[in-house]
C-alpha cells in the first residue's frame, strides 16, 4: 500500500476528524478496510469516478480491495419488475461481497438497492435475508462512508470555482444523504457552494424510465437544467453517476458550459492542491 | 368512467405539448408544495402524527368488516339507511332507485371522486334527471364536459380566461370577468340550484363506526348546502373510509387538511349522524349511505397492495410528483391520477388495462415521503411492475434482454470481456454520431441528451496495473 506523505495540517485533520464524539465513535487507530463496488455504469462509462474515489479513500489510509468478479447489482431488472433476475443478481452480489468488511460505492441508487431491497427480495427465506441484511449494514454510499464511517466533516485541499449540489433521489430519500456531502464540499478551500433551487427534485432519469417515457423524462430534465443554469455555478456535483450522466447529457445537448462532476472527482481534485487537475474522464 | 389508462403514452404526449397546461401545473404544484411545506414545518411533531395516523388507519383497515357492521347498526338506529354495492353498476342502480322512490328530479352534488369513479352523472342524466355539481371546480368542468384532473382541485387545468368564456357561453356573464366576478356568477347560479334541489348527493371523507357519523371536509360550503337543503341526502362512500372510533378522527383530519391545502383546518367540516330529527329546523327527511366496493375488497385481500386503502385523498403525492407535474391528471386516463392513481387504477380496472401507469414513474420517492399516511407508494409501484411481468405483460424483447443481461452479469469473465471489447465499439459509435446503431433506446435517449463518451481505458486495467503492481 502506498504511504501517504502529508503536511502537518492535513495530518492533524486526518487524525482528528470532526468532533471528539466522532473520534470516539470511529477510532482511527483501527485501520479501515473497504471493498470497492464501482457499479456497472462506472465500470463501463465513468472509470474516472472510480479512480477518484480510490484516491480520496487512500488519502484517509483506507485499505482498499477491488473484487474482480463484481458486475451489476440487478437494479435495472428489479425496477422493471423482473424479480427472478433481480434475485439471481443479488445472490451473485452476495457471493462476491459477503466476506468484505465494508463495501463502498459511488452510487446512491445501487447502494439503496443493496440496503433496502436485497433483504426484502428474500423475505421468504430467513437465513438468506439475514445474510443480506448483514451485508446491507456494511454497505455505504461514498459520501456516507466519508462522513459516517470515517467521521470526516472538513475536507482538506483546494479547488477554486463555484459548485452546486443536486440531491440524487435514492441517496436523499433512500439513504438520508443530505448534509454530509454539502459540508464536505463547502469545507474545501476555494470552493463556493451555490444554492440549487429544487435541489431535491428528480432529474428525470429513473433508469429505463428515461427511455421508456423519454418525453416526460426530458421535460423533468429541462426543468432541472433550468435550475442548474439559474444557480450560476460552474459545476454541478452529485453522488450518483446515473443521474449525472443524465444531467451531463442534457447540459451538453443544450451547449451549456456547466460541467457535471461526481463528488469523488471534486474531492480528488481538491487533494491535488489548488488544481482543477486531471478531469479527462469526468462524468461530463 | 371508462378507463383509458392504456393510452397513457399518447395522452401524456399531448399534454406535454400543451403550453398552457404546463404553466398551470407549474403554478399549482409550486403553490400546493409551498402551502404543505409551511404547514408541516410549523409542526415539530409531524412525523409522530404521521406515524399515529398510519397506525390508526392501518387498524381501521384491518378491522374493516366489523367496523362496517357497527356503522350500519348505529346509523340505522337513528333512521339512516345503508346499502352495499359490489360494483359501479350496482351503485348507480341503487342510487337511481332511491331517487325514483323519492319522486325527485333535480340533484345537486358535492365534489366526490367516488361518484366520478362510477360515472354517476352520466347515468342520472341519461335517466332524465338534472344534475348540478356544487363545487366550483366541479361545476366548471361539468360545464366544459370534462373530468377532474386533480383529486382536490378538479379544474386545475383551466385558466381564468377559459372559465370566463365558459361562463359567458353558458351563463351569459361578461367574457372578460375577473375571478371574484366569476365566483359571484357561479355562486348565484348554484345558490338557486341548491335551494330548489330535491336530492343532494355527497361523498364522504370519513365515516365513524362508533357513532354512525358521516364526516365531510370542504372549503366552499356547497357540501353543507347539498346535505341539508334537499329532502334526500345520499352519501356515496368507498368502504375503506370507515374509522372504528371517534378518537381516530382528529389525527386524520389534521393530516388531511395540512397535506391537502396547507390549512390547519378547512372552512367547513360537517358531521352527519341522522336524517332530520323532530324539532330540527333543517336537514333531509331521508339519509342513505351507499357503500361501494368496486375492487376494494380485492385490494383488501392482497397484503402487498392493501395499504393503498389507507389513502385519505389529500392529493399531496400529486402535488409533489414531477411526473404528474409534467403531464397533468388527464394523462392517467381514469379518475385517480398521480402516484396514488398509478397504484389504485391497475388494482381497480385491472393491470392489463393500466400496465403503463406503474411504469410511468422515475421512482424518485417523493410521493412516499410526502404521503401523510406513509403509504409506501414507490414500493407498491415496484410491486405492480413485478405483477405485470408475472402476468406476462412484458414484451418479448424486454424479457429476452433481461434474461441475457442476468446471464451475462452472472458470468464475470464474459462480463469483463464484453466491457473491454464493447467500450471501443461504443466510443466509435458515439463519436460518429451513430446513436441509431446502438438501437432504439439510445435513439430515444439522444433526442434530448448526448450519450456519454467514456475514456479509452477502463478502471479494471488501471487498478491491476497502477495499484496492485505498486505503480502509483
Amino acid at each position: 500500500m502506498r504511504l501517504l506523505v502529508l503536511d502537518p495540517v492535513q495530518a492533524g485533520r486526518k487524525r482528528w476528524p470532526g468532533s471528539i464524539l466522532s473520534c470516539w465513535r470511529h477510532p482511527l487507530s483501527e485501520p479501515k478496510r473497504a471493498s470497492l463496488f464501482i457499479t456497472c455504469l462506472v465500470d463501463f462509462l465513468f472509470p474516472g469516478v472510480a479512480k477518484a474515489m480510490v484516491k480520496v479513500l487512500r488519502h484517509y489510509d483506507v485499505e482498499l480491495e477491488f473484487p474482480e468478479n463484481q458486475t451489476c447489482c440487478g437494479q435495472p431488472a428489479f425496477n422493471a419488475g423482473f424479480r427472478g433476475e433481480a434475485r439471481e443478481l443479488a445472490l451473485a452480489f452476495l457471493d462476491v461481497f459477503e466476506g468484505c468488511e465494508a463495501v463502498v460505492s459511488p452510487s446512491g441508487s445501487c447502494v439503496a438497492m443493496v440496503k433496502e431491497y436485497y433483504p426484502e427480495l428474500f423475505s421468504d427465506d430467513e437465513e438468506l435475508s439475514g445474510r443480506f441484511q448483514s451485508l446491507a449494514d456494511r454497505t455505504w454510499e461514498f459520501s456516507q462512508y466519508l462522513t459516517e464511517v470515517l467521521g470526516i466533516t472538513e475536507f482538506p485541499g483546494r479547488r477554486d470555482g463555484s459548485l452546486t449540489w443536486h440531491d440524487c433521489c435514492h441517496s436523499l430519500r433512500g439513504l438520508g444523504v443530505r448534509e454530509g456531502p454539502r459540508s464536505l464540499l463547502s469545507s474545501v478551500e476555494g470552493a463556493e457552494l451555490l444554492e440549487l433551487e429544487k435541489s431535491d427534485e428528480c432529474c428525470g432519469f429513473g433508469g429505463l424510465f428515461s427511455v421508456k417515457f423519454d418525453e416526460i423524462s426530458s421535460r423533468m430534465l429541462s426543468n432541472k437544467l433550468a435550475c442548474i443554469e439559474k444557480s450560476g455555478a460552474e459545476s454541478l456535483v452529485a453522488t450518483d453517476c446515473s443521474c449525472l450522466m443524465h444531467m451531463a447529457g442534457g447540459l451538453e445537448k443544450r451547449g451549456s458550459e456547466v460541467r457535471a462532476l461526481h463528488l469523488a472527482e471534486v474531492l480528488a481534485d481538491a487533494l491535488e492542491e489548488g488544481g482543477t487537475g486531471s478531469q479527462e474522464e469526468a462524468c461530463s | 368512467m371508462k378507463p383509458r389508462s392504456d393510452q397513457f403514452h399518447e395522452l401524456s404526449s399531448e399534454a406535454l405539448d400543451d403550453g398552457f397546461l404546463r404553466e398551470a401545473l407549474t403554478r399549482a404544484s409550486s403553490s400546493f408544495q409551498a402551502a404543505k411545506t409551511d404547514a408541516v414545518d410549523s409542526m415539530p411533531d409531524w412525523e409522530e402524527l404521521r406515524q399515529l395516523g398510519h397506525d390508526r388507519k392501518n387498524r381501521a383497515i384491518e378491522n374493516l368488516p366489523e367496523a362496517l357492521e357497527v356503522f350500519e347498526k348505529n346509523l340505522r338506529s337513528r333512521g339512516g339507511e345503508v346499502h352495499y354495492c359490489e360494483d359501479g353498476a350496482a351503485a348507480r342502480d341503487q342510487i337511481l332507485s332511491i331517487i325514483r322512490a323519492s319522486g325527485g328530479s333535480s340533484v345537486t352534488k358535492s365534489k366526490s371522486m367516488v361518484t366520478e369513479e362510477i360515472a354517476l352523472n352520466d347515468h342520472l342524466e341519461a335517466a332524465g334527471l338534472s344534475v348540478l355539481e356544487g363545487d366550483l371546480g366541479e361545476y366548471i368542468i361539468q360545464l366544459a364536459g370534462e373530468h377532474p384532473s386533480h383529486i382536490i382541485a378538479p379544474a386545475i387545468h383551466k385558466s381564468r380566461e377559459e372559465v370566463a368564456e365558459l361562463f359567458h357561453d353558458h351563463l351569459g356573464s361578461d367574457p372578460d370577468a375577473d375571478i371574484p366576478e366569476l365566483t359571484r356568477v357561479a355562486r348565484k347560479t348554484l345558490r338557486e340550484a341548491f335551494l330548489g334541489a330535491d336530492i343532494g348527493i355527497s361523498g364522504a371523507n370519513f365515516v365513524i363506526a362508533e357513532t354512525g357519523t358521516i364526516v365531510l371536509v370542504e372549503n366552499e360550503g356547497n357540501i353543507r348546502m347539498s346535505t341539508t337543503v334537499p329532502r334526500v341526502h345520499i352519501a356515496v362512500v368507498g368502504i375503506e373510509k370507515v374509522l372504528p372510533r371517534r378518537s381516530d378522527l382528529a389525527t386524520l383530519l389534521r393530516l388531511l387538511c395540512r397535506s391537502a391545502t396547507g390549512q390547519r383546518v378547512t372552512s367547513y367540516i360537517s358531521f352527519i349522524s341522522s336524517p332530520r330529527t323532530e324539532g330540527e329546523g333543517d336537514g333531509p327527511e331521508k339519509l342513505h349511505v351507499v357503500f361501494l366496493d368496486a375492487g376494494r375488497s380485492k385490494l383488501w385481500a392482497d397484503p402487498t397492495q392493501r395499504e393503498a386503502l389507507n389513502c385519505i385523498r389529500c392529493g399531496a403525492c400529486l402535488n409533489f410528483c414531477p411526473v404528474y407535474g409534467s403531464v397533468g391528471g388527464h394523462s392517467y386516463g381514469w379518475v385517480y391520477p398521480g402516484p396514488i392513481g398509478s397504484v389504485i387504477t391497475p388494482n381497480y380496472v385491472g393491470i392489463e388495462k393500466a400496465s403503463q401507469l406503474p411504469q410511468a414513474s422515475s421512482l424518485c420517492g417523493r410521493c412516499g415521503e410526502v404521503c401523510p399516511m406513509k403509504i409506501p407508494l414507490p414500493d407498491m409501484l415496484l410491486g405492480l411492475r413485478a405483477k405485470a411481468v408475472e402476468a406476462g405483460s412484458a414484451g418479448f424483447s424486454e424479457k429476452l434482454s433481461m434474461r441475457v443481461f442476468s446471464m451475462l452479469a452472472r458470468s464475470p469473465r464474459l462480463w469483463r470481456l464484453l466491457l473491454a471489447l464493447g467500450r471501443p465499439f461504443y466510443r466509435l459509435a458515439v463519436r460518429a454520431g451513430l446513436a441509431s446503431v446502438l438501437g432504439g433506446p439510445a435513439r430515444r435517449w439522444s433526442r434530448s441528451r448526448s450519450l456519454p463518451l467514456p475514456g479509452r481505458s477502463g478502471f479494471r486495467r488501471w487498478w491491476r496495473k497502477d495499484v496492485e503492481k505498486g505503480g502509483e
